[in-house]
């Protein structure tokens, strides 16, 4: 049987898109953020890939043919990123001032909390994008000599855990006004935590993808600078 | 041809986002040349967004479906992290929480701030 797996291009493409059509119909049926499509993609592929015994190789021999539609998807953030910056001009200012010490205090706790648990170096940049949109944190984590399957889970827990605890934060740190809710949603847990930045309104939505692009690129910046420190 | 040709648009841009990460010795990643230029692209107008728009949305709407394979590979470097993996869970929780609170209020600081000022001025 995995004589066949390791000739097929299709198998890694098929089983990667049909685990992400189930988890989306489970999240359609179960309307809860724990059930979030990507997440229980991941952990249906694996435990196909671990039940049958098919090699990881084999599997992305097919599935890297998705991988290389990541870097032009990646690039068309930009359209989101223009279409808003033309509508929220307004408040550059508060929302560059969220955004910017997001991302400090994103690094800097990593920063911390990797000292205090004794991280190797590449433990410690393999956690540093944690906070940005899977595609660049993916570049960020490679170039700086990370995990970067690692990175990718950390950052997919990022996303589901911010999506769940967004309304808890706000409420517990008195962030009322739409667009500090949307900003923090964004730079704290990227597109997945945007889904939840979308159901709150139009507002919140239109400034969390905002922030998505906005701290991915900042953390490009940033997180090379704290890679020297540890 | 529409699809076709804003996608080509998009590799294009893409594709001098590879030059650029090859020539330029910066550790930053070939998207991100990608994005900043095809957002300058449709700032300075020599790009129309009705030109990328459609094929974007489709590729940004599936985007998700790209990480799953670089996920999955969790499979062969679970054994890397295997024993400091409750440091990762801790890390994670704290930090998102922290980023959360801090740049929302921030926002409000600076917002709240600004609006001080109009009122006086």
């Amino acid at each position: 049987m995995s004589g066949f797996f390791e000739t097929s291009v299709f198998f890694g493409v098929l089983i990667t898109l049909l685990s992400y059509g189930i988890g989306v119909w489970l999240k359609k049926k179960l309307k809860s953020p724990l059930f979030n499509p990507l997440l229980i993609a991941i952990v249906m592929t694996i435990l196909f890939l671990l039940l049958f015994r098919i090699d990881y190789g084999i599997y992305n021999e097919g599935a890297k043919y998705i991988s290389f539609l990541l870097t032009p998807a990646t690039v068309c953030l930009a359209v989101p990123l223009y279409e808003q910056f033309e509508l929220r001009k307004k408040n550059y200012r508060a929302v560059l001032a969220g955004i910017i010490s997001g991302v400090l205090t994103s690094l800097c706790s990593i920063f911390i909390l990797a000292g205090l648990f004794r991280l190797d170096h590449a433990s410690y940049v393999t956690l540093l994008p944690k906070s940005i949109t899977t595609a660049i944190g993916m570049g960020v984590s490679e170039e700086l000599g990370g995990y970067v399957p690692v990175t990718v889970a950390v950052i997919i827990v990022t996303g589901v855990l911010g999506n769940m605890i967004a309304e808890t934060v706000c409420r517990i740190f008195r962030i009322h006004e739409p667009v500090a809710k949307g900003i923090a949603i964004g730079t704290a847990s990227h597109a997945v935590g945007t889904a939840k930045a979308m159901e709150l309104g139009q507002v919140e939505g239109a400034m969390s993808s905002l922030s998505i692009v906005v701290s991915g690129i900042l953390t490009v910046i940033g997180a090379n600078i704290f890679a020297r420190f540890w | 041809m529409k699809y076709i040709r804003q996608f080509g648009i998009i590799l294009f841009i893409s594709f001098i986002g590879e030059i650029l990460h090859e020539l330029l010795p910066l550790p930053i990643p070939a998207s991100i040349y990608g994005i900043v230029l095809l957002f300058l692209c449709l700032e300075l107008k020599m790009i129309p967004v009705s030109s990328v728009k459609e094929a974007s949305g489709f590729l940004i709407e599936i985007m998700p479906v790209m990480f799953i394979p670089a996920a999955v590979g969790l499979i062969d470097s679970w054994q890397t992290i295997r024993e400091a993996w409750v440091s990762y869970v801790v890390i994670t929780a704290v930090s998102t929480v922290a980023v959360m609170a801090v740049s929302g209020r921030a926002v409000q600081a600076v917002m709240k701030r600004s609006k001080k000022k109009e009122e006086e001025g």
